[in-house]
């Protein structure tokens, strides 16, 4: 388990409150300055050494991604924050934005200016309203105290960060419909390339970063590459990271622990077992919903990491674990993401706006039994027209959870169909 | 309640024009981006907009919740020197936007996954039962619309509700009653969870940060 002095969001409850004061007193805003004045080489330098990784979901070194970022475009820079968390499951960002807002903007002043931005927008989700509001105080405190504006914190680099907040379309997760959205139009995905590093918000070099990821940027700075390296299972999974276990516990929450912890043992350190005894576990969804399904079998000594949820053919994602115990109707639990997906496509796809659909319509079906063996084939198919033939990611997020029902529970869903036949006859 | 978006519809007023103090919010937001950028105003005008309806209304009689009629959308596209279609797109693709009358407390009940394993269903249920109207329906009083949404992103304080810019969360049958009757009677439940819990924290107490916790006294 993680020791506390390694805890980089103390705050993460809330139980003392966000202002600059108490941030400040956690450790928030200590000697920017003489971490910028280390130079941006140095800056991304060190978040390649600290191996830490994309928290948003995809898991990219996030010092190359800065380091993709051109060095004389003559074009202003633009770093934007994605704090748009909306997929099911997770809910870290919004505890970093109404409890660590400080983190989240020194984060944004340093890594702005390692890739030269002069500006930082942050991307909140409509419906944090009071998380959203928090965050603007917070800026307002950095303002005043001359840690955001001209001359940041003193650092000579000028700097500005303005929240903008979304209006309900888990699409703006994606970080080119983010960039639509920013620019005032409908969040749809553009196609890469370019990418954004190239040409993103107002056809300018942008870098957008999961909340999380920049949250954690100060304390790496301040602590040193090696210390986060050195936590977590290996150098590729490094560092602490934020889980939200949601579901079938008997304390669902939201704690910092290290990356790989075995999964077990998260659910019973933190979270008071699975309802009902380990042995009561049907399933979990490890990342987010997008993530597939793992069967109790697989989930005895699984690390929570990238790599082994990878090779478990899974994911880390968001590291939003969804817990199903065995009373859970596991084929509408999966149903239901299917509703969602189909509900959040943004319909510039044909097999993501059409495929999803029926994804769900048939799912719809699987949950009373109402249809064949056979087309459990079919809507294995179907998924993989689906799956890699989007712009984005939505497509292969909204097949992902059904190939993982499919893979992990068909005896359940053939056992529905015959009860269903024995039923109607 | 209609999420349609009806151009011609007999509750659409025929003008809108922002308020003095909204206009001088207006130039504040359009000032966040740089200069030709305005059109990314356009999301926090129309929000601006549904808010100021929800507080003065959209004709004389006294409407209920925030929405945003299509005058508003034709202002903004004016005050942005934005194509009209434009601001219509925006309008209508992200959920938020309310495009007809609403209720004065626009009930959301998340229904995605994580809730529903928590007892979303009994949320609704309760919802339904306690307000006498089904999904997408406003109550005859205009207090109250009723809603199903995606996933609000509060999962493990599931299940959870947003009553206007509000979360409510870790809901039972009960305590989903007792907001409700609050808000009737316009007085102002405690938002967040229900149980008592800070935040994300485990119900019973925290699982690390020990002497944080004991110097905050929730340990």
């Amino acid at each position: 388990m993680l020791n506390d002095a390694d805890r980089i969001f103390t705050n993460l409850y809330g139980w003392e409150s966000f202002s600059l004061k108490d941030a400040q007193k956690r450790g928030d805003w200590d000697k920017t300055k003489s971490l910028v004045k280390k130079g941006s080489g140095w800056i991304i330098d060190e978040m390649k050494a600290s191996g830490l990784r994309g928290r948003g979901g995809a898991g990219f070194p996030t010092g190359l991604k800065w380091s993709f970022m051109p060095k004389d475009s003559g074009k202003p820079h633009y770093l934007v924050v994605n704090a748009d968390e909306s997929e099911p499951g997770t809910c870290k960002d919004r505890d970093i934005l109404r409890n660590e807002p400080h983190k989240l903007l020194e984060g944004c002043l340093l890594a702005g200016f390692a890739m030269g931005a002069h500006a930082a927008y942050i991307y909140v989700r409509g419906e944090f309203f009071n998380e959203g509001s928090a965050l603007l105080k917070a800026i307002e405190e950095c303002y005043d105290k001359g840690l955001l504006g001209k001359n940041a914190a003193g650092s000579g680099w000028d700097f500005d960060v303005i929240l903008h907040r979304g209006a309900g379309a888990y699409i703006c997760g994606e970080e080119t419909a983010l960039i639509e959205s920013l620019e005032g139009k409908k969040g749809q995905p553009r196609n890469k390339p370019p990418f954004p590093a190239m040409a993103g918000l107002y056809s300018c070099p942008t870098t957008v970063n999961n909340v999380e990821t920049i949250a954690v940027v100060p304390t790496i700075l301040r602590r040193g590459a090696g210390w986060f390296s050195g936590l977590g299972l290996n150098e590729k999974n490094a560092g602490t990271k934020l889980f939200c276990i949601s579901g079938h516990v008997n304390q669902p929450c939201n704690v910092e622990e290290e990356m790989g912890i075995p999964l077990r043992e998260l659910i019973e350190k933190h979270c008071g077992g699975v309802r009902g005894g380990w042995d009561n576990l049907l399933a979990v969804i490890p990342g987010g919903s997008s993530t597939p399904c793992l069967p109790k079998e697989m989930c005895e000594s699984l690390p929570m990491d990238f790599d082994s949820l990878r090779e478990a053919g899974s994911g880390l994602g968001t590291a939003g674990v969804i817990v199903m115990d065995k009373s859970t109707d596991i084929i509408y639990a999966i149903a239901r993401l299917s509703a969602f997906y189909k509900h959040e496509s943004c319909g510039q796809c044909t097999p993501c706006r059409e495929g999803v659909g029926w994804l769900w319509r048939i799912m719809v079906r699987m949950v009373q039994g109402n249809a064949t063996v056979e087309e459990i084939d079919m809507l294995w198919d179907v998924t993989k027209e689906i799956e890699g033939h989007t712009i984005c990611a939505l497509g292969d997020a909204a097949a992902w959870p059904i190939q993982g029902l499919i893979r992990h529970f068909r005896p359940e869903m053939e056992r529905r169909i015959m009860e269903y036949r024995k039923m109607v006859a | 309640m209609k999420k349609l978006f009806e151009l011609d519809a007999d509750y659409q007023p025929a003008d809108f024009k922002f308020t003095a103090a909204n206009k001088k919010k207006v130039e504040q937001i359009i000032a966040l981006y740089p200069n030709g950028r305005q059109q990314s105003a356009v999301m926090p005008l129309l929000d601006l907009a549904q808010r100021q309806v929800a507080k003065v209304g959209a004709k004389t009689e006294p409407p209920v919740g925030g929405w945003i009629p299509r005058a508003a959308m034709d202002h903004i596209a004016d005050v942005l020197d934005m194509h009209k279609i434009k601001v219509y797109e925006v309008a209508t693709f992200y959920s938020m936007y309310n495009l007809a009358p609403v209720g004065k407390h626009l009930v959301q009940v998340c229904t995605t996954t994580p809730c529903w394993l928590n007892g979303s269903d009994e949320v609704v249920k309760t919802c339904e039962k306690h307000l006498g109207i089904g999904m997408n329906q406003t109550t005859k009083d205009g207090k109250f619309s009723l809603m199903e949404v995606e996933c609000l992103g509060a999962g493990v304080n599931a299940p959870m509700v947003q009553i206007n810019d509000d979360y409510y969360e870790d809901l039972t049958p009960e305590t989903m009653k007792e907001v409700l009757d609050l808000l009737a009677e316009d007085l102002k439940p405690e938002v967040g969870s229900q149980k008592g819990r800070k935040a994300s924290m485990a119900l019973s107490g925290p699982t690390s940060l020990e002497e944080k916790a004991k110097k905050a006294g929730v340990a």
